[in-house]
């Protein structure tokens, strides 16, 4: 049955599906049982009892660390952190632990867990809890890290994540809760490392993720409607392992690829998508993410560094209009 | 102080371990000084009795974590000293294929989760596995949790005695108290009265044990991992010890005076234990063939290792991840 939910609902019915399938499935963070700080988990303490919700102290290395324990042992935890910034108080569990487990005990277990991490800027936030942290995790090997930014995608990435043998970073976008879409119960997972097609263009590849995929259809529309470029939108979905395939592909098409994220563009993932892009193909590049600031509490400055549509489309124009030997004007380069 | 029936058996077992723990690591410190390990190898002298006395009671169906320092811990668990060895060689045949080394020591088939580059890191994980028992109701499964006196200064063992307590969880922890974290006096960078008193400020009952009297410990062992078994909830135990030698094999401590680990030498598990048993009308020559034997496996153990090939390069890219698996430089 195909119904028209929430981001936040979407996952939540993916975790609930998943707990059902598996009894080995389980979720451990702070304030479950009450539903968790933004409801994704409301109902499910009671539906499936408050030992596979666990309610857990305000210790993220622990809850991390613990998750990592409980995998090894052969339980699949879907761990909370609340807000991705506090999953730093667990960095060393996620990427000494977690992460390098398999490799450095020589194949002997598997961490199938899941770390979700709600991330990115949302109603004046401030510093501390409105990062957007993917590409940390990206540079880490023995990470998956997905963002999804459609309520189906929520629903059937989550399921793979839950189902991979390996730790995956899941970070949803708090701004997209609330968002909708169809989704379909009882679906399928969508796999993980595959691009969505989002729109089809002609003259540039608009490669995003997460919130910035609907600030990117905003975008082309805006373009569309100064007679600009006809844009391809290409949502990764999974930051880690990213789709070339899928990106080289459209490059190829458009001979332009402009990379959108929320992150601070310095040695943001759009930096390793661009990198690739230009080893390999003869296309103009671009990246653009927010300026290399804390996100500042005031609405008209948490305004300033936000990405939005009107942004995409001037660094669209940008990319069209430059020549390579004019990329030194290039929005996201730092003055001297 | 305990004082438990005396079992020669239970005893020679423990005795038998420790010499297999000892002679496991002066054949490793000889192996690194003649450039045949290469990575950093941590020795657990001179603590051997708290590894073989409370893994005497341990299942493979128990899980253990411990530190950069847990050689014994393995040994103790059950693992191959063998594989080991070639672990330490980083040889294909090595316990963790030569991936892990000395400080990224585990050998899973027989129940330890891993040694850890990171001090207290193995705790979390341990309760984690013990959360898991809870949650799966596998009642009497136990986990263990080995770690040093400086560890107490790490969050997570704050957080993770507070989740034992709070899920009432089968873990045990171990403290094994050598005075030093690291190269300084764990009591310059400690405050209050230890690692006890931090264990029952959160309600976990704390026992304190001379951590080089093996058959204490093998007394006080026993009936905490009784009490866990039964359901009593986490337990720990504070078991008093000296690190005969440097923090690594490469440090000679020059922090500390010589007379100092002189006269902690006189206080050696091992020659306690040979002590004890010979009170105990023990034959001499026997519990020198136990030292024997596990001098020769040990040298045999060695051999083996450095006879064995290196990981093939392929090794590399496996085992990185099903997801985005790395197939070439």
């Amino acid at each position: 049955m195909v119904s028209e939910i929430t981001y936040l609902e979407a996952s939540r019915l993916a975790l609930a599906e998943e707990m059902r399938r598996d009894p080995d499935v389980w979720a451990l963070g702070e304030d479950l049982g009450q539903g968790g700080v933004f409801g994704q988990y409301a109902g499910l303490a009671e539906e499936f009892g408050s030992g596979r919700i666990a309610d857990t102290p305000i210790s993220e290395a622990t809850i991390m660390g613990a998750a990592v324990g409980a995998a090894l042992v052969g339980t699949r935890p879907v761990i909370e952190m609340r807000f991705a910034d506090f999953a730093l108080c667990a960095v060393d569990e996620l990427v000494n632990q977690a992460a390098k487990n398999r490799f450095m005990f020589g194949s002997q277990g598997r961490v199938p867990l899941v770390v979700r991490q709600p991330s990115g800027m949302w109603r004046s936030s401030a510093a501390q809890h409105s990062q957007s942290l993917e590409a940390w995790y990206a540079h880490i090997p023995g990470l998956v890290v997905v963002c999804p930014a459609t309520p189906a995608d929520n629903y059937g990435l989550l399921k793979s994540a839950i189902r991979c043998d390996d730790p995956v970073v899941y970070m949803e976008h708090k701004g997209l809760w609330q968002t909708t879409g169809p989704v379909s119960e009882a679906s399928d997972p969508i796999p993980l490392g595959k691009a969505r097609m989002v729109r089809e263009g002609r003259d540039i590849t608009l490669v995003t993720w997460s919130a910035m995929v609907r600030a990117a259809q905003d975008a082309a529309v805006l373009l569309e409607a100064q007679a600009g470029p006809s844009v391809e939108i290409i949502d990764l979905r999974t930051i880690y392992p990213w789709d070339r395939k899928t990106v080289f592909a459209s490059a190829r098409r458009t001979g332009r690829v402009l990379v959108v994220h929320e992150a601070v563009a310095v040695a943001g993932f759009g930096a390793e998508i661009i990198a690739t892009v230009a080893e390999e193909l003869n296309v103009r590049v671009s990246r653009f993410g927010a300026p290399r600031v804390p996100v500042p509490y005031a609405p008209p400055l948490e305004e300033m560094i936000r990405i939005t549509p009107e942004k995409i489309a001037g660094a669209a124009w940008r990319l069209m209009e430059e020549r390579r030997e004019t990329s030194s004007t290039n929005h996201n380069k730092q003055s001297e | 102080m305990q004082k438990m029936n005396f079992d020669a058996t239970l005893i020679l077992e423990a005795y038998r371990t420790m010499w297999r723990i000892r002679a496991f690591e002066e054949a490793a410190e000889k192996a690194l000084d003649d450039g045949k390990v290469s990575g950093a190898v941590h020795l657990s002298i001179g603590q051997e009795a708290i590894a073989a006395g409370i893994c005497a009671h341990l299942t493979a169906k128990d899980v253990i974590t411990t530190t950069h320092r847990g050689h014994g811990h393995t040994i103790a668990k059950g693992a191959s000293p063998a594989a080991m060895m070639s672990e330490l060689f980083g040889r294909a045949d090595g316990v963790c294929g030569g991936m892990g080394g000395s400080m990224h020591i585990a050998d899973f088939s027989v129940g330890m989760l891993g040694a850890n580059g990171v001090v207290a890191a193995g705790l979390p994980i341990a309760v984690g596995a013990a959360h898991a028992f809870k949650l799966r109701s596998e009642a009497g499964r136990v986990a263990v949790a080995f770690f040093g006196d400086g560890a107490i200064n790490r969050g997570p063992f704050l957080e993770a005695l507070n989740w034992a307590q709070v899920f009432e969880l089968p873990v045990l922890f171990v403290c094994e108290d050598n005075g030093f974290s690291a190269t300084t006096r764990t009591r310059t960078v400690t405050a209050g009265p230890g690692p006890s008193e931090r264990a029952k400020s959160i309600g976990i009952p704390a026992a304190r044990v001379d951590g080089n009297d093996v058959a204490a410990v093998l007394a006080l062992g026993l009936d905490l991992l009784a009490l866990i078994r039964q359901g009593a909830g986490p337990q720990f135990l504070h078991a008093d010890t000296y690190r005969l030698k440097g923090h690594t094999a490469v440090d000679s401590a020059p922090y500390r005076p010589a007379s100092e680990v002189e006269e902690r030498w006189r206080d050696d598990p091992i020659v306690r234990c040979t002590d004890l048993l010979q009170t105990h009308g023990i034959d001499y020559a026997r519990l020198a063939g136990i030292e024997q034997d596990a001098r020769s496996e040990m040298t045999e153990a060695v051999h083996s290792a450095e006879c064995a090939l290196w990981p093939k390069p392929e090794r590399l890219w496996r085992d990185v991840q099903d997801v985005g698996a790395p197939t070439a430089w």
